[in-house]
């Protein structure tokens, strides 16, 4: 009896509350980091340092990503707007398509793979080494020194490598739609010009934003409460919290595009 | 006798079922050097870990010069952790930083001192620790000995008035052992800083510490001078100290 009635009953309840416990935890976790972004003196050399890892070392994959997205949007897009006799609104479909929608999200989640792993793994390295304790017993705020810094740049990183996504992805498009498939250039990018308002681009650096504050603020809480995991210790907590960071940061992209999306339509 | 600096008040700690202090009662003083002793796996370090607050006991009391440690403000006790310095048992270098960078980080976090002044302090703790010339390394490219030596640079490199050492001297050859012995002693010396170590070189740390305390099945056994400590009867403590073949016409 108790097995089938009350054991059900005990573990909902206590997962529920595990839920609750580590929503809580999370909540606090971002609240004290954003904190941290503003409290003096200012952390400049940290920032930069994290922009160059977050940013500048993305701009590759973001170039190849946002080149061939952009190429099979020109010729998805190509195929379906000519059984319509509208191909000449590629450029239209192609920017409004990576501006909105595919530039933010494959920009955060080509990120994830490669920043969002790389924090949940050294901050986690960092825990179980005793180097996190060792922070605060030289009375240096260990959210501020790690997080922090990390939040701020990838706020200003977010944005710029989503541009980036979404001109190459344009550029992508260009050249499958234009040079070869024989679309007019100037009707590509005239389409461009025109289709675009300022409202899709505020839209895209919306999301973008909050991509970044979603993505570093899960990467990094999972390396940070690395000891906290039961179903591992050690090197394997720290393999669990990578999969569990990179994992979770891109179902919740996703999801807060999707609530982002419906808001500002 | 003068009242005891930090003083623990029937501290418990436990980690689930496990009982890990079960009522530590110790008293430590300003300016000696204190050594906790005990088998592996007592508590010893979580015992040290509570004094710096990055363990917090499930009851009793922790006072530093009276007043309960964590019934003060957390202001007061981010002043209070100025004060000290420890140095881990498995040296806890930031493995990202150079050598250089890690004794730097406290000047750099801590201090309002120039790039400059901080460059000629890090590179003094290191000529005295013998390992100069070893800046750029990173702790993964030194030896469980220079690693050791780097944590100690670290930890005293701000001249803390307080210093926690877990097992400084763990790994490093009876020579380096030695140096190490002799350079914390000739610290506390100078400057006169209150010492909290845990170790096991015994009896080369009796030497060194003005007091030992015995931890055993989560209480203190002990507390007193060295010299007391053996000529104790209590069988564990002779249990403890006989091995070790120590007789008191070794001081």
């Amino acid at each position: 009896m108790e097995t089938l009635i009350v054991n059900p009953v005990r573990n909902t309840g206590r997962n529920t509350l595990a839920l609750i416990t580590t929503l809580g935890r999370a909540g606090v976790f971002f609240v004290r980091s954003v904190f941290f972004v503003f409290y003096l003196p200012f952390q400049w050399r940290r920032t930069l340092e994290q922009v160059y890892f977050i940013g500048a070392k993305s701009v590759t994959v973001i170039i190849l990503t946002g080149g061939f997205t952009g190429m099979v949007l020109g010729l998805q897009g190509y195929y379906t707007l000519s059984k319509f006799g509208s191909e000449g609104l590629l450029g239209s479909a192609v920017a409004l398509t990576l501006i909105k929608e595919l530039g933010p999200v494959l920009t955060a989640i080509m990120v994830i793979a490669r920043a969002g792993s790389a924090m949940a793994a050294e901050i986690g390295i960092m825990r179980i080494s005793e180097q996190i304790d060792a922070l605060k017993t030289m009375n240096i705020n260990p959210i501020r020194f790690l997080v922090s810094s990390r939040l701020l740049a990838g706020v200003l990183s977010f944005p710029l490598l989503t541009a980036l996504f979404d001109t190459v992805g344009i550029l992508g498009g260009y050249l499958t739609g234009s040079k070869l498939l024989g679309i007019n250039p100037g009707i590509y990018f005239y389409r461009v010009e025109t289709s675009v308002l300022m409202s899709d681009v505020r839209e895209g650096f919306i999301k973008s934003v909050v991509f970044a504050l979603t993505v570093i603020t899960v990467s990094c809480f999972h390396g940070y409460f690395t000891h906290l995991r039961k179903e591992g210790f050690g090197a394997k907590g720290v393999s669990l919290s990578t999969t569990t960071a990179v994992v979770q940061s891109c179902v919740i992209v996703l999801i807060v595009d999707y609530v982002i999306t419906s808001f500002l339509l | 006798m003068d009242q005891p600096l930090i003083q623990f008040d029937s501290v418990h700690k436990s980690y689930g079922d496990n009982k890990v202090l079960r009522g530590v009662d110790l008293a430590i003083y300003k300016g000696e050097i204190t050594t906790i002793i005990g088998k592996s796996g007592e508590g010893k370090s979580v015992l040290l870990k509570h004094i710096i607050g990055l363990v917090k006991p499930d009851s009793g009391n922790i006072l530093f010069e009276g007043q309960t440690l964590f019934a003060r403000k957390k202001s007061e006790r981010d002043a209070l952790r100025k004060k000290f310095s420890y140095m881990f048992q498995d040296s806890a270098l930031f493995d990202s930083m150079t050598v250089f960078d890690n004794i730097a980080l406290p000047l750099r976090e801590g201090t309002k001192m120039k790039s400059g002044e901080i460059g000629d302090c890090v590179r003094k703790r290191l000529e005295q620790l013998d390992i100069g010339g070893i800046e750029a390394k990173y702790p993964g490219q030194l030896s469980g000995g220079m690693k050791k030596r780097v944590a100690l640079a670290r930890a005293l490199v701000t001249d803390p008035e307080i210093v926690l050492f877990d097992e400084p001297t763990t790994g490093l050859d009876p020579i380096r052992k030695q140096s190490v012995h002799t350079m914390i002693s000739d610290y506390q010396k100078r400057f006169g800083f209150t010492g909290i170590m845990v170790s096991h070189e015994i009896p080369d740390v009796f030497s060194i510490s003005q007091r030992v305390a015995m931890l055993h099945e989560g209480k203190i056994l002990f507390q007193g001078k060295a010299e007391d400590l053996l000529i104790d009867e209590d069988p564990v403590i002779k249990g403890f100290i006989q091995p070790q073949g120590l007789d008191l016409n070794d001081f």
